[in-house]
């Protein structure tokens, strides 16, 4: 595996991790654009403009964008959160240049208006969905009482009127002000031949506009409302909660995760045992979650209505617990070896090191190595679990709630 | 590289097959036992799923805290699923760990504890998966269009009806399991980095000496029934359709799965491009070729505010029933270059290798190599599809909807 990098007189960044063993190839340009760079009139615009890059260019139709990729057998696909949107292929090395033409040619969209409204039913469909189906925006809901005002706690999807509302011109406007070269990185992962690569987006970015591009950044400041949301035909009752976590200290972020691993993971964990595994709950996880300029611990529960302050007494004793006991070193153990498998196994396909390589570089400008990762694991101790939890302590959080309940109190 | 795939076959009738991997670090298994939930009495419905629960509760040496101690450590990344035909167990991980999770997992189709103290939090555990699924319209609709499809048993879902959960007793499960978990009829399947001498040697060592049990018979009962709406205040209608088709180990499965494939794979198929992108009806709308050993059907899923639920159903059926009409060479291209790049990608996955190796024995009665599916793709032809789309068009649709208000289905589904 080899690691390199080139940036276009635009300011593109190119990096790709470089595997010659490797029956595939990823490539995929990841934006720093999301909710968080949107105003209130354009709620929602980040994700309906990822849906609209896939609606022709001036020289490809919408079916010309689908049909292609279809043709050179692409696994290709796009999302967007908060402060991201990607757009990726996985492609066999042999359509990496036209893999890489078309994603290209599609960063440069028309942004038709008959398409637009066209589209504009899909994403509200898309919103009905999420409507209908767990957690019932719960997520949503909390990183907005988490976060308050700041622009973290802004809505991926945006609302049903905010979407009806727009207007193309705004997304067009919306287009202009994010998505210049200087703004994006190139990445790619697997079998990449590197001097391809950067030979085919210098013909089809090298002609992009450069402009200048900022972000409003702001340190967080959390709340920790307890919000309870009624939802009349949800059979099981939802919460989240989050509290204050790393994202810039590397050793802080690797001792993050592992305690999400240790407390919240999907079976063997704290968690597990005390909910799960007795029948409290349907589900109970941690994750950690990290941003440019804040870091979040989110624990998600899912349990009988009836169940629920109990449930949320017991989760807030054990935090409390952890908080001061902290937690043994055949716990760490454990979470290490899950983590490292983890890293392991997901690095056998490019498609996995895509995001990896990508993430850690779009936000931090930083190569990781499977190596790297594994080492920054394994050095990670019981002591910056304490130092961890004096500075991020897990209690107070915000909590969101969503079910049949109208109220729920928790002691 | 050229693949390497190893039977073995013990004498007690458990099947060993693996597929050596050496370019990956890793290794998996896949272990399909006969246990799947076709396999319970009616009034148990969910007990094939509670004797899996129940099994990973303590087994051999360990309970149940350690068993997942021990796999934690091993770094295994493991699930358990259940089937209509299958309890199946399997995991990934570095590959030198996978002679001591096989050892474990082991133990827990042999020696499982079953102990009955855990059973109220197995059971809980259960009526909560229960309960989880009354909140996915989705998958409510799935399950339902599936057991109309087919034929009970083999349309049961594998979580079972709350009277049959709260019924079970330990006694019922130890006695599924002493039925069912048995390695007649077993299918072991791996793939990744491994020797296969020790391989084989390693499994002989674990399994070779249990106990063959007599296969169970099952019993079929017709329950056709073409359309339902299940009333549900949601903001959306999930829309299923159900037809008929050929299963896995018929000579038509490949022009029949290729049909699917130029109906629903790929953004330029025919349901994205005329229900969603043409028409914006919807976000989600899919449809796959699902196999049993000796039936399958093609199932397909559109989900669509009430108000376009009507239309969205016309289109969906529409462009079903066009599919008679023939597929197009372009369509079939692209249908062999996704065919191409998904079979070269799965060698970037022991998991997925492991799983396609024992579904592959189970329909089969042997392995169809990455080359030799390619092969077989490769020779799809517009005939070969037109001809069996021809002589068996889309028909005989079973469909459900759940939502709002139910939907008008033409007479003659």
């Amino acid at each position: 595996m080899q690691f390199k990098r080139y940036t276009l007189p635009n300011g593109l960044e190119i990096v790709a991790e470089c595997n010659p063993e490797a029956y595939s190839t990823a490539i995929g340009f990841f934006v720093r654009t999301g909710s968080r760079d949107e105003t209130d009139a354009e709620s929602g615009v980040s994700h309906f403009l990822e849906h609209m890059m896939f609606k022709g260019t001036p020289t490809r139709s919408a079916d010309d964008v689908n049909r292609e990729f279809d043709e050179i057998g692409a696994h290709y696909n796009a999302y967007t959160n908060e402060e991201a949107t990607v757009y990726y292929a996985n492609v066999l090395p042999e359509y990496l240049d036209r893999a890489l033409e078309l994603l290209a040619d599609i960063l440069r969209p028309s942004l038709r208006e008959a398409d637009f409204e066209t589209e504009k039913q899909v994403i509200l469909e898309e919103i009905h969905m999420y409507d209908d189906q767990p957690p019932f925006g719960a997520d949503e809901h909390c990183r907005a009482a988490y976060f308050g005002s700041h622009p973290l706690g802004r809505s991926v999807l945006g609302t049903v009127e905010s979407i009806a509302d727009l207007r193309v011109e705004a997304m067009r406007d919306y287009f202009e002000r994010r998505y210049a070269p200087a703004n994006m990185v190139l990445v790619g992962a697997g079998r990449v031949a590197f001097d391809d690569l950067v030979r085919v987006a210098e013909s089809a970015c090298g002609p992009w506009v450069s402009l200048p591009v900022s972000r409003t950044m702001s340190p967080a400041e959390p709340k920790t409302p307890f919000v309870t949301i009624r939802k009349e035909i949800a059979t099981q009752q939802y919460t989240l909660l989050m509290s204050a976590a790393p994202f810039d200290d590397a050793r802080e972020r690797y001792a993050a995760k592992l305690l999400a691993t240790v407390l919240g993971d999907d079976s063997g964990s704290r968690l597990y045992w005390e909910l799960v595994d007795p029948g409290l709950a349907e589900h109970a996880g941690m994750q950690h979650a990290e941003f440019a300029d804040a870091g979040a611990m989110i624990t998600f529960l899912c349990c009988a209505p009836d169940d629920a302050a109990e449930n949320l007494t017991r989760l807030a004793r054990l935090y409390q617990a952890v908080g001061q006991e902290g937690v043994t070193e055949v716990e760490l153990r454990q979470a290490k070896n899950k983590v490292c498998s983890r890293v392991v196994l997901s690095g056998e396909r490019p498609r996995g090191r895509l995001f990896a390589v990508g993430i850690d570089w779009v936000c931090r400008a930083e190569y990781r190595s499977i190596e790297d990762d594994l080492q920054a694991v394994d050095a990670v101790t019981i002591d910056d679990f304490e130092a961890l939890l004096r500075r991020y302590p897990l209690l107070p959080t915000a909590t969101v709630t969503i079910g049949p309940l109208e109220s729920v109190t928790v002691e | 590289m050229p693949e390497i795939v190893h039977t073995h076959i013990y004498s007690n009738g458990l099947v060993l097959v693996a597929e050596q991997m050496p370019w990956l670090r890793s290794a998996a298994f896949s272990l399909l036992l006969p246990a799947g939930c076709a396999l319970e009495p009616s009034d148990r419905g969910g007990l094939a799923n509670i004797t899996s629960e129940m099994v990973e509760r303590g087994c051999g040496p360990r309970d149940s805290r350690q068993f997942i101690l021990e796999l934690d450590n091993l770094g295994l990344e493991w699930s358990d699923s259940v089937s209509a035909s299958h309890a199946g167990f399997g995991g990934a991980a570095p590959a030198e760990n996978l002679p001591a999770a096989l050892a474990i997992f082991a133990d827990m189709v042999r020696r499982p504890h079953l102990p009955e103290q855990e059973l109220p939090a197995a059971r809980a555990l259960m009526l909560q998966e229960l309960r989880a699924v009354e909140d996915e319209p989705s998958q409510k609709a799935a399950s339902e269009l599936r057991r109309r499809h087919y034929h009970e048993p083999w349309g049961r879902p594998a979580h079972g009806d709350l009277p049959g959960v709260q019924a079970t007793t330990l006694d019922d499960i130890q006695a599924f399991f002493a039925r069912h978990y048995r390695p007649n009829g077993a299918i072991l399947g791996a793939a990744g980095r491994f020797e296969f001498p020790a391989l084989r040697d390693l499994v002989a060592e674990l399994l070779a000496d249990w106990t063959p049990a007599e296969p169970a018979e099952i019993v079929e009962q017709p329950t056709r029934q073409p359309y339902l709406h299940v009333p549900y205040q949601s903001a959306q209608t999930q829309i299923g359709i159900a037809y008929p088709s050929v299963p896995y180990r018929h000579p038509d499965y490949f022009p029949a799965w290729g049909s699917v494939g130029v109906l629903s794979g790929g953004m330029s198929s025919r349901l994205f491009t005329e229900v969603r992108e043409r028409r914006g009806l919807c976000y989600s709308v899919h449809a796959g070729h699902h196999t049993l050993r000796d039936r399958a059907g093609v199932f397909c899923f559109a989900g669509t505010s009430a108000d376009r639920a009507q239309e969205t159903l016309d289109v969906t059926l529409g462009e079903i029933r066009r599919l008679a009409e023939g597929v197009r060479p372009d369509e079939l291209g692209r249908l062999k270059a996704r065919i191409k790049s998904s079979l070269i990608m799965q060698q970037e996955s022991s998991s997925a290798r492991s799983g396609a190796v024992a579904a592959d024995w189970y329909h089969l009665g042997r392995v169809r190599t990455v080359e030799q599916l390619h092969d077989l793709a490769e020779g799809l032809s517009c005939e070969s599809i037109n001809a069996y789309l021809a002589a068996s068009p889309p028909a005989d649709f079973d469909i459900v909807t759940v939502g709002p208000n139910p939907l008008e289905v033409p007479v003659a589904v």
